[in-house]
């Protein structure tokens, strides 16, 4: 019964998002406040909705109701409960509700934020709910997650082995709002352009609604990239597989949108171009859903792969975005952009920052659609991680150099050689680094040199910057703790965000240009050295475990000095339903580095067994995690700046309906 | 003669099952590197995305003894990659090599980036003198009117030298 009242709640939604669409855009033709509050009340109604038919789905996993057809195929009794429930988003359908869940949890916060005027509001919540029409219609008709079957199985087919993972709980949830976050600026960019009107107002209204999206989807990718990590066992954490790129594209769009929006915000310019961003980001993320699940590209991630859907999902994303472009090739050209600017100058350092994230966005657009358009025209060919290492890494090393100088110029005409003198430390400190470096840790490798001057570089700028904001060293210590509590958040946040960009590429320096790596085929007993270290599998044993019998082996890995270093316990599963194997990673972290093992099939040579055992000490590796989470923390702190709360004040004043012309 | 098939089979097998292990590795450390870097720019064709360096399938394995093969009879990079595209088409290869059919793949980000680079200095220096109908003269009037507030539509506008203050 439940499982009916979850579709029909999800039908509900559907109706609701229409009423939201149909009256939202009638109350702001009609300039009739009721209509537009009753489009809000619908933006509500359809969240409850899909918060109940959500609530029903995952009910249904947990009480393993086998007459749904989903749970039947992506669920299993004996399976742990938290992979119950986060199995319901497992699969094409649940992923899908989830999608839905969050862009009606978007729509409803923006039918309950107050800063907004009521006209843009109205019709982003207009727009919001089309999209919702399109995405819960895509669900109800043609994806329903509640659909029962007219036989049930007594038990289910379990979910994908390699989903079996505590980061199922949370990498989605984070990634998608993320994903979906970026809806909400699509919304207000439609909304903008049909008003006519993206100014420096509408730069500040989308800007929380962009900083939580792209926190969010930082978050996301990282927890995915780390749990590629120590799930493939392949000792990586970025494989500029499809999936992979459909999540960074709509994230380089969302960056290059953050250092946009702030060139519209303070000084009017560059309207236009944010309005295409806003549209583009989201445009992005549509893709990206349509990539990973239509099966058009092969991953490494695939999951949920459907093309006979996959087909009215392009058809979604056709709509949606065509319809977003359209609009924007028709009203755009009415913006007008007369700030001028120097060519030294923050406006033109936030330029070269959009240029070039633009390019990588294209890089790796073209990149993952590459394969499909040599297809039109008969041909077959592919890319992969050498190709986008190429062509990004020189474009994102202008971005770099460019990079710590754009915050310490000023707006409209900067001062060149001011800000070179100010960064003159930070480039003798990279420079120093890159020296030290280049001696000292063996074998050498120059690009590994150059990137940890990259990332030293970056970070040293972030703090020339931090300290001459807080005027470290021109005034009193007192003096400068009073500016640390008083100045902005949002600064405060963007140095993060500098800083932890720094640390992610001396992580990334050190993990690609030292990563140690050794294998060996060994029986109990055996040794093997992994550069500075020394392996020795102790034993395997065979461990049964929840849904699966494990073959785990104990690994002692003791350092040149014969220290132990660490007990590695690296494992096979081999799951009861299916008979599918994986290899569970075993990591030791050692400072900054990680050891990370990973176990082989057992192999009968003669009497005795063996085992591959393949090994990887990888340098510097949790600054590659660190650095992502320190620009979301920032992005987060950004959002908490008082400024972006102030404007919550003047509710009173914005809802009042204006009934003078706003053309 | 039976059996001598039989073994021929069974050491094909082995040999396959064999050729991800550390043993097949060649002798010369730089042939071996150079091996292994070729390795990690070949698609696996039947894996999802992997390249042979990672995986486990049994065609990964062909590849990569192929590979060496050819990389310990002396052939240069080119060569390899050359071979592999006319063996199983470029799609085998993640670095698609400079040709015609690709410029439009190797081109875009540059493009992009230069049209980007090309628009912004080619920008206007100076802001174009504003030109108000009367229309627009009497609204200005009406609303720089001292008693007026500043209101949205006013800053909103931007009428050309109207924001610099």
């Amino acid at each position: 019964m439940t499982a009916e009242l979850g579709s029909f709640a999800l039908i509900l939604a559907f109706c609701a998002s229409l009423a939201q669409v149909g009256l939202s855009f009638a109350g702001r033709v009609r300039r009739d406040a009721t209509l537009t509050s009753c489009g809000e009340g619908a933006a509500l109604a359809a969240f409850a909705a899909i918060a109940i038919g959500f609530a029903t789905l995952i009910w249904a996993f947990v009480t393993s109701d086998f007459s749904v057809a989903n749970v039947a195929a992506n669920s299993h009794t004996e399976k742990p409960m938290i992979y119950k429930i986060a199995g319901a988003w497992g699969s094409h359908e649940g992923s899908m509700l989830l999608w839905c869940f969050m862009l009606t949890g978007y729509g409803a916060a923006i039918a309950l934020a107050r800063a907004l005027p009521w006209a843009l509001k109205s019709l982003t919540v207009g727009v919001q709910g089309a999209l919702g029409v399109l995405f819960i219609g895509y669900m109800v008709f043609a994806s329903n997650p509640l659909l029962r079957v007219l036989d049930p199985p007594v038990e289910g087919r379990s979910l994908n082995p390699l989903l079996q993972d505590p980061a199922l709980a949370a990498h989605p949830p984070f990634l998608y709002a993320g994903y979906v976050g970026l809806s909400v600026v699509f919304s207000l960019a439609l909304a903008a352009l049909i008003e006519g009107r993206v100014d420096s107002a509408w730069a500040r209204w989308i800007r929380p609604w962009t900083l939580a999206a792209w926190s969010l989807l930082t978050v996301g990718i990282t927890l995915g990239s780390f749990w590629a990590y120590y799930e493939l066992g392949w000792g990586g954490w970025w494989f500029w597989d499809p999936v992979e790129n459909a999540s960074l594209m709509p994230w380089l769009m969302a960056t290059a949108l953050l250092h946009s929006s702030v060139v519209t915000e303070k000084r009017g310019a560059l309207a236009s171009w944010t309005a295409f961003l806003a549209i583009g980001a989201f445009t992005l993320s549509m893709l990206g859903a349509f990539l990973v699940r239509s099966g058009v590209l092969t991953s490494v991630h695939a999951f949920a792969v459907d093309p006979k859907r996959g087909i009215i999902l392009l058809g979604v994303l056709g709509v949606a975005a065509g319809s977003g472009f359209s609009l924007f090739a028709w009203r755009a050209p009415r913006l007008k952009d007369t700030q001028v600017f120097a060519p030294i100058s923050r406006e033109s350092a936030l330029v070269v920052n959009n240029v070039i994230l633009a390019a990588v966005t294209s890089t790796v657009l073209v990149g993952t659609l590459w394969p499909l358009l040599l297809e039109t025209v008969g041909r077959q060919g592919g890319v992969g991680g050498p190709y986008y290492n190429l062509v990004v890494g020189p474009l994102m090393a202008v971005a770099f150099i460019v990079l710590p100088a754009g915050p310490l110029l000023a707006w409209k005409r900067g001062d060149a050689r001011g800000a070179a003198q100010r960064l003159a430390a930070a480039a003798a400190v990279a420079l120093i680094a890159a020296v030290t470096v280049y001696a000292l840790v063996s074998p050498t490798r120059a690009m590994g040199a150059v990137g940890v001057a990259f990332g030293v570089w970056l970070v040293a700028g972030a703090l020339t910057e931090a300290a001459g904001r807080l005027r470290v060293g021109r005034a009193s210590l007192a003096e400068n703790a009073r500016r640390f509590v008083a100045l902005p958040r949002g600064a405060w946040g963007m140095t993060l965000a500098h800083l932890g960009l720094g640390v992610f590429i001396m992580g990334v320096a050190f993990e690609t240009s030292w990563r140690v790596e050794a294998a060996q085929v060994m029986p109990v007993g055996g040794t093997m050295t992994l550069g500075a270290y020394r392996l020795r599998l102790d034993g395997v044993t065979v461990m049964p475990g929840a849904n699966y019998d494990a073959e785990q082996a104990t690994i002692t890995i003791t350092d040149r000095a014969g220290r132990l270093a660490c007990l590695a316990r690296p494992a096979r599963r081999t799951y009861d339903v299916g008979g599918a194997t994986t290899s569970r990673v075993a990591l030791c972290p050692h400072g900054l580095d990680d050891l990370y093992t990973v176990i082989g099939e057992r192999r009968a040579a003669g009497r005795q067994s063996t085992w591959l055992v393949r090994s990887f000490v990888n340098p510097w590796i949790h600054l590659v995690f660190l650095g992502p989470l320190l620009m979301a923390l920032g992005g987060a702190i950004s959002l908490s700046d008082r400024r972006l709360r102030l404007a919550v004040g003047r509710k009173a004043v914005a809802r009042l309906p204006r009934l003078a012309p706003a053309e | 003669m039976r059996t001598g098939r039989w073994a021929a089979i069974l050491g094909a097998v082995l040999c396959l099952a064999a050729a991800g292990d550390p043993a097949d590795r060649l002798h010369n450390p730089t042939q071996e590197a150079r091996a292994r870097s070729l390795f990690r720019e070949t698609r696996c064709l039947v894996c999802q995305g992997e390249s042979i360096d990672d995986s486990d399938a049994p065609l990964a394995a062909d590849l990569r003894r192929v590979i060496r093969q050819h990389v310990a009879s002396g052939a240069s990079e080119g060569e390899v990659r050359a071979f592999l595209a006319a063996r199983y088409g470029d799609f085998v290869l993640f670095r698609p090599r400079l040709t015609w059919t690709n410029a439009l793949l190797w081109g875009a980000p540059f493009l992009v980036a230069l049209a980007g680079l090309a628009l912004l200095i080619g920008r206007p220096r100076t802001a174009p003198m504003a030109d108000l109908s009367p229309d627009e003269e009497a609204r200005l009037l009406a609303l720089t009117r001292p008693s007026d507030n500043m209101t949205p539509e006013l800053s909103s506008k931007n009428a050309p030298g109207l924001t610099e203050t």
